[in-house]
Order: structure tokens, then sequence, then C-alpha cells
């Protein structure tokens, strides 16, 4: 357990994705069986069993010291957690009896089969024997709040370095494993044969496409690509398929590989032909495909209410078809796909699924068009909804990750808008002196006259040679500092104008401009223009207008 | 006479802790007649009082920093010394925070209060070790003065160090510790545990690591950063003071990993705010076992309580039985947040 807490710790402060990866690979040659198997599934939510309550855990720490020291010992710190592992004084233990640490194995089989009452004194035990690391782990892990900023896509990746495999391979195989994952790790090491991922419905690694810039297309012939609409839903795969007794199994899953079928049950009785479909996922009112502004309101729920199901009609628009029955397509040309899509999606007549069209086109200079109006080129009503388009290689086959030249991404527009820089705050890891994550605001009517309010933050979107040219800046025009935080002067005349491109729009309660941006980046600097020349509030609240109310549910 | 209350002794007042009957102010943040000094950090021991008496080390240490003329005169003492000024006697034990660094004992008639400074009970190869004194008033610094604060063996958390540089072979590692007395301790328990390549150091703490080598503390082979190629730092470890390892500076170096040396990085959040990648819990201040314990080791039975978080200690001191009470004495801190900018701060 104190390993693997010290591995938690290490990654809680370690900002670069590679230096994680390394350091949960380092991990999984140095720890042993099963312990590293719990850890892998730690790693992944794989791991279950009742979480413990924090106030089961004041409880024991209030046994065990004095209340005011507590007291000022958590305001200081924060967190209760880290507290509790901090100041805990072990039990004065006989000599005799000192036992070793739990291991994470001992820790996670006993959780899951003790029973409630038991839980404070096995905590207690396990407290007296762990350091404070040890112990800062094991108390985010009972309480259910690991929160490491660690992906299960990256524990995977990590895993699959373990023996130089691809982590398409073991995203392959993952759904037929369970913790500890024993014969994962032997074949990583090279002493068995690969896991067989016996699952019905088995995820397949996604393929994805590159964006495309205006100097790509002079070596492009259109006649070699299927054109088709990029919806602005959510990438899915939605797979069916047979168990042992000939029941037929669907899943949902994200573009990562994370089953999300629990969220999307009124979709589960349309995955009734065995297959895998590669899709978008979209909410559909009256055959009309809704903002993702309104797809967001069906994330993350923890429970799938009759209501909401009603209200947000879930609909999965088909793009490519990976598996039809037994048989993988995934080798076969796109166009081949295509027309086995086609074939399919006919077969099931399900209403929540359809095909996406394709767009047709002979001349980049006709594509242009469309991608511009989608409404005239065959995207009618739902043309808001349009993203941009997708290029697809007729001849490309299906493959994992982001091959080059198969598949082409070509946005719409995005909207931009001037907003003035406010704060200015360090990066991490390689950007850690510099000023990098930046706040910016556009003017509306206050109390004393126009005022500058923030409407979002951005810290990419420029060159490196840019992220010089504002560090020096925010250096030079610092009015305050906060901690990490630099008030950089902007007033009428004096300050930085930033062209802020963006997605999209929503209502936000939370924010004091009232809006939020989708996916802001940074997209010039507008060295010649005044503060006073940039953007109003208003301007971003007709933009709102444009978009669907957001639904109280 | 009839018999002295403590607070006769010794009283703070604006220019410090003040021996009315000795003459003489301990650690004054004011420049005055005669300062006792307990060691040599710079919010402890400053310029321009008239006489000063302190270990010779401490001496050195502030020649090196504010230059010849630092103060009127100078008279050094040795630990176990014993030197009468005015009413009372004063006696220099070690304090185990920096090299030469000291508690002073104030001895009037039959009264003895110890003035601690800083001082950690904890090993460290730079300095001699902290001495245990009898006292009746014991006055107790409180920088880690609350029960999360328990600093474990610096020796494990330099192994840390290790692991990471032998992980990341190609990155640098840049360790902010404070110039005087972190520093080399963190150099010194390095080569303990092994590792005899070069180390690099910032500009700012070439001098005062020279003084500690020259007063024969053995720190192996170092080398200044500047002038190294960014590609012949991978690898390697450097030393810099803590403000510097968050600014312009670092970028002569490859993908460095941020260590910070101090006893909070004990805590995240406080690592986090500072973008500390690499914690690691070493300090020169008693965490609060080594508090708890000295103060009850020393038998005062009162105990006053001053720089840091003195709330929880002077709780613990009560409940306890002992006599107990914040001193409030301005401009003392922690060192290592108080250190000025390093120059190039303001330029891009």
């Amino acid at each position: 357990m104190n390993r693997f807490a010290e591995l938690l710790d290490r990654l809680a402060y370690e900002p670069g994705r590679n230096n994680k990866l390394r350091l949960i690979t380092g991990y999984f040659r140095e720890a042993s069986d099963p312990d590293r198997g719990y850890a892998l599934a730690a790693l992944t939510g794989a791991l279950s069993f009742k979480h413990a309550k924090p106030a089961l855990i004041r409880d024991l720490i209030a046994a065990r010291t004095d209340e005011v020291l507590f007291g000022l010992s958590y305001d200081y710190v924060g967190d209760l957690s880290e507290t509790v592992a901090l100041m805990w004084p072990k039990a004065p233990l006989a000599a005799h009896n000192n036992p070793p640490p739990p291991t994470l194995t001992e820790v996670v089989t006993t959780l899951r089969t003790l029973g409630k009452t038991e839980l404070p004194k096995q905590l207690e035990r396990w407290l007296d024997e762990l350091d404070e690391t040890g112990r800062w782990a094991l108390l985010k892990l009972v309480t259910g709040s690991l929160r490491i900023g660690i992906s299960a896509r990256l524990a995977k990746t990590a895993a699959a370095a373990l023996g130089d495999k691809d982590p398409h391979e073991v995203e392959l195989i993952w759904p037929g494993l369970a913790p500890p994952y024993l014969d994962l790790f032997a074949w990583l090491e090279g002493r068995a044969e690969k896991p067989v991922n016996r699952d019905p419905a088995p995820f397949r690694p996604v393929m994805l496409a590159h964006a495309i810039e205006d100097t790509d297309f002079a070596a492009l012939d259109p006649a070699d690509y299927i054109a088709e609409w990029k919806w602005d839903g959510i990438r899915v795969q939605a797979v069916a398929g047979r168990d042992d007794r000939g029941h037929i199994t669907g899943r949902l899953y994200s573009r990562t590989g994370e089953d999300i079928t629990g969220s999307f049950p009124d979709l589960v009785p349309s995955l009734r032909l065995p297959g895998a479909i590669d899709g978008e996922l979209l909410i559909l009112r009256e055959g009309r495909v809704q903002s993702f502004n309104v797809l967001q309101q069906r994330l993350n729920r923890k429970v799938v209410s009759p209501k909401l199901i009603k209200e947000f009609p879930i609909h999965l628009r088909a793009y490519d078809l990976l598996g039809d029955d037994e048989n993988d397509l995934r080798e076969l040309p796109f166009a081949e796909r295509r027309e086995r899509l086609e074939t399919f999606i006919a077969k099931l007549d399900d209403p929540r699924i359809n095909l996406s069209p394709t767009v047709r086109f002979a001349s980049w200079e006709a594509l242009t068009a469309a991608r511009a109006d989608p409404a005239s080129a065959g995207a009618g009503e739902d043309a808001d909804a349009v993203e941009g388009v997708m290029l697809k290689r007729r001849d490309a086959p299906y493959l994992p990750g982001r091959p080059k030249g198969q598949w082409w991404k070509w946005k719409r527009d995005p909207h931009i808008i001037d907003a003035v820089l406010m704060y200015a705050q360090r990066g991490h890891g390689k950007r850690s002196s510099y000023y990098s994550d930046y706040t910016f605001g556009v003017w509306t009517g206050g109390n004393g006259g126009d005022e500058l309010v923030p409407v979002g933050k951005a810290y990419f979107g420029f060159t490196d040679e840019e992220l010089l040219q504002i560090d020096r800046f925010v250096r030079r025009n610092t009015t305050e500092k906060f901690g990490p935080v630099r008030h950089v002067v902007h007033e009428p005349d004096k300050g930085l104008v930033l062209e802020v491109a963006f997605e999209g729009l929503q209502r936000s309660p939370r924010h004091k401009s009232g809006v939020a941006m989708r996916f802001p980046r940074i997209s010039r600097l507008r060295w010649d223009k005044p503060p006073r020349e940039a953007d109003r509030l208003e301007t971003l609240e007709r933009m709102l207008k444009a978009e669907p109310a957001e639904i109280d549910l | 006479m009839s018999h002295m209350r403590p607070q006769d002794i010794l009283l703070p007042n604006a220019a410090g802790l003040c021996c009315k009957p000795g003459g003489f102010h301990i650690d004054p943040v004011r420049p005055v007649d005669r300062a006792v000094i307990t060691h040599g950090h710079s919010d402890h021991a400053r310029a321009g009082h008239g006489a000063v008496l302190a270990t010779q080390e401490t001496l050195d240490m502030m020649r090196l920093r504010y230059g010849e003329n630092f103060a009127g005169s100078t008279q050094a003492i040795r630990y176990g010394e014993e030197i009468r000024l005015g009413d009372v006697c004063v006696k220099f034990h070690p304090a185990g925070h920096v090299l030469g660094s000291a508690q002073i004992a104030v001895i009037c008639k039959d009264t003895c209060i110890v003035a601690s400074g800083d001082y950690k009970d904890a090993p460290d190869p730079t300095c001699t070790p902290f001495e245990l004194v009898p006292c009746d008033v014991f006055i107790t610094e409180a920088t880690f003065g609350l029960p999360v604060f328990r600093h474990g063996d610096a020796a494990d958390e330099v192994k840390k160090l290790l692991a990471s540089v032998a992980l990341f072979p190609e990155r640098a590692h840049l360790v902010g510790a404070y110039s005087l007395g972190k520093a080399q301790r963190v150099i010194a328990l390095l080569r303990r545990s092994g590792y005899d390549a070069p180390i690099y150091l910032h500009g700012a703490m070439e001098k005062i690591t020279e003084y500690y080598q020259s007063r024969g503390i053995e720190l192996g082979e170092l080398r200044p950063v500047k002038g190294m190629k960014k590609a012949a730092l991978a690898g390697t470890i450097t030393l810099a003071p803590p403000s510097a390892t968050s600014d312009l500076w670092t970028r002569r170096f490859p993908d460095p990993v941020t260590a910070f040396a101090s006893g909070w990085m004990r805590v995240r959040a406080r690592a986090r705010q500072r973008g500390v990648e690499l914690p690691l819990v070493i300090s020169d201040h008693a965490d609060w076992d080594g508090l708890t314990a000295t103060i009850g080791a020393t038998g005062a039975g009162e105990v006053w309580v001053t720089h840091g978080q003195e709330d929880a200690l002077v709780h613990w001191c009560r409940s306890r039985g002992l006599k107990a009470q914040p001193l409030d004495l301005v401009g003392y801190g922690d060192e290592e947040e108080s250190e000025v900018p390093i120059p190039g701060e303001a330029e891009a």
C-alpha cells in the first residue's frame, strides 16, 4: 500500500502526460502481482466497494486527538483526508505487536467483504500501520475521492508500455479482463499468451482525423475522398453481440473506450442487430438535431430519469460499420464499409438510428461552398448542428489512432471575438516559468461607466513566439499579484487585446458575465487594437439568442 | 534583591526580545546598541547593531552577507561558554538549526530562560546537534507548530529525489532550497546516500556553500550552473534559492523537474501553490513531535511561543498543565518565503 501511495502522491504533482506514463509503468515494473493489478483497477476506476463517509473519518480522528488541535490543523490543511493522514497519532504498540503495513491487495479484498460495523476498527488498524502518504492514499481510496488526474486510458497505456505493446491491443482485450489482471500482466511480461476477449460486445479502438490546413488541399484529389457532415454531438461506438447463450448484448462506448451504456438506456433496445457502428450521439426533437448544449443536459447525470429520457430523446447517427455480425470489417476500404453500413441501417430499420448522409462534391470549391452553407447542401434544418465536414479516403481501412492522410476534419469557421487580457497565471510543467493561462474579458455597462467583465480563460492557441511576447507583456504590465495570479493592466487605452476563437456559447449562472464559451483559444494577438475597441458583452448575448435556451429539469 | 519574575529578565519590545538587566536584545529586528544573535538567517541576524555577540560561524555569515562593517564591534562565543553581560549571564548551546546556530540561555540569579531561536532535534550532518538545556522558561519557535507537521527522515526524501533522477535521466532536477543551511544539508545528504556526481549551484548559493566547505563540511564536487550548456544539464541536480525555481532562470534547464526541500512540503496545497512537482519534506525546524518532546524535556514550567503557529502549541502546553503564552515578536518568519527575488525577475 505504501508503494502504491507513493505513486499516487507523485502522480498528483506531475503535470506532464509522458512523465505520468513513465511513473506508472515504473510502478508496474517494480510492484508484484496481485498488488499492481489492483493498482491498475484503482487507476481505471474498476474497483468497487462501499465507500466510507467523511463523518466516519471524523469520528476516528476525534477519538484519537484533541478537538482544538484537529480544528486548527483542518483549517490549515483544508482537506479532511490529508489532515487526518498527517496528524494521525499511532497507537502505542508493544514491540512484539508491530504488524507490517497492509498491502493494496489486502485493503481492496478486505473492503469488498467487510461489514459496515467492522469498517471503523479495520480503518483504525490500517491507519496505525501505514505511513503518512499511505494513510492519505488509503483515506482517498475508501472515501472514493481518488482524484489524481489520470484517465483510464492513460493507466492502460502505461500497462501496455510494460510489454512494449500498442495500447490499442490492451483496449481490445480490456472488456474481458478483471482485477487483478494476472493474465494481462503475464502476457505483457511475455510469460503467457494474449488473453482472449470473450466479451460479446467489445470496444474497438477508434480511428481519428487530422485537422486539414489550407495547404493540404493541393496534394489531395477530390475523387479519392468521400465527404460527410461532422455532427456536433458525441462520437460513440455502438456495439451489439451474442453471448454464449445466444442473447444479444448491446453496449455504448465513448471514443476512449469508456462504457457509457448506463447513461443511455433508451438507446439499448435499438442495438439488437449484431455489429459495431461508429457514429455520433445526438438529441433529436421532431426529427431535428438539437445543439450540443441540449445534448449536454444528458451528460454526467447520476440518475437517468424517465423525464430526462422523454425530453432529451437520444439518437445515433451512423458514420461507419466496423463489424457486421461475426465479420470484422475494419480491413475493408471505407467505400465498401459505407455500403455495408447502408445495408445494415436499412435492415435495422430503427427510428433511433439513421445514416449520416454523404456530401456530394466534385471539386474542393464545391465542398468549400457546402461547408459554408450546409443548409443548402443537404443538411437542411439540421445545419446548425453541423460542425464542419469530414473527408475520408475511399480506400482507407479503419485504423486505430490518428493515421496520416486517411481522414481529415474540416471544421466550420469558429466564432471570433476580440477580448482584453485581464489576468494571467503561470502554467504547469514546461510552462511553469511562463504566464500562459489567460483570463480575458469584454466590455459591459457598469455603475461607473463601462467596465470589463471576464468571459473566459484560454491557455493555448498561441505559438511559442507569441507565448514569449505575452509573457513579457504580463511581466511588464502587472498591476497586482495574488499568489500565482497577476492582474494585468486592462484600461481603455492600456492593455492587450486577444482575438479569441471558440466553438459555441452557453448561458452560465456560475460566471459573472452569464455566459460560458466552449473550447476558447487565442487565435491572434491584436497589438494594433486599443482595448476600448474590444467587443462588448452584448455581442456575446446576441450570439446566445441564436442558441436554444437551457432547459431546467 | 527580591526574586525576579521572568518578564523582568526578558520582555519583547519594538526592537525584539529585550534583556533589560543585561542591556541587550536577542535577534533584534532594529539596530540596537548590543545584540546577541542566535543564528545567521537574515530575519534573525541583521546589520547595523553596535556590538554583536554570536558564534564565530554566525559572525562569519553576517560578514559574508553584509560586508566587513556590519556591526560596530563583534565578539565570538563558543558553545558551552558563559559570558557575563550586566546583571545576567548568557551561555550558548547548539540549536541544530544551521551551522553555528545557538540557543541562548539567560541566567539571572536562580532563574534560567532559554531563548532557543530556531532549532531542530533531527540529525543534520552539517551542524552540531541540538542540545537539551534544562530551564525554568523555554522560549520556543512554532514554525511547524501544528500536529500535521511531522517531518520523517530527511534521508528518505533524498532517496525520493535520487529515484526521480534515475527515472528521468534526460531531465534536469532543480531543487529549491534556502541558501543558508538547507542547501548544504541537502548536498550532504545526497553525498551520504552515495551520490557522487558533481552537484550544480545557482550563483546565489556559491559563497555560503564555500564557507561551509571552509569549515570542514564535506560536500563533494560542486560546480556553478552558470555557463553550462542546456543539454549538459540532463540528469543532473542543481540547487537554487526557492524563488529562482519558478522563474525565467529555469529555462536554461532541459525539461526541469522542480523539487523543493522544505517542511512546508508536508502539506499538498502548499506544494501545489508553488508549482512544485517533487516536494521534499526536509526541514531545518523542529516538527510537531520535536517541539512538544523538547518542551517537555526542558522541564520548563513556563513556555513562551514565538513566530509560527503559536495558538496550537500554546493550547498543547496548557493542556499539559504548563504555563504558556504567545510572545508577539514581529519580523521573524519563514526565511524561504521572505527571500528576495533574484535579479532578472523583472526582465523577460
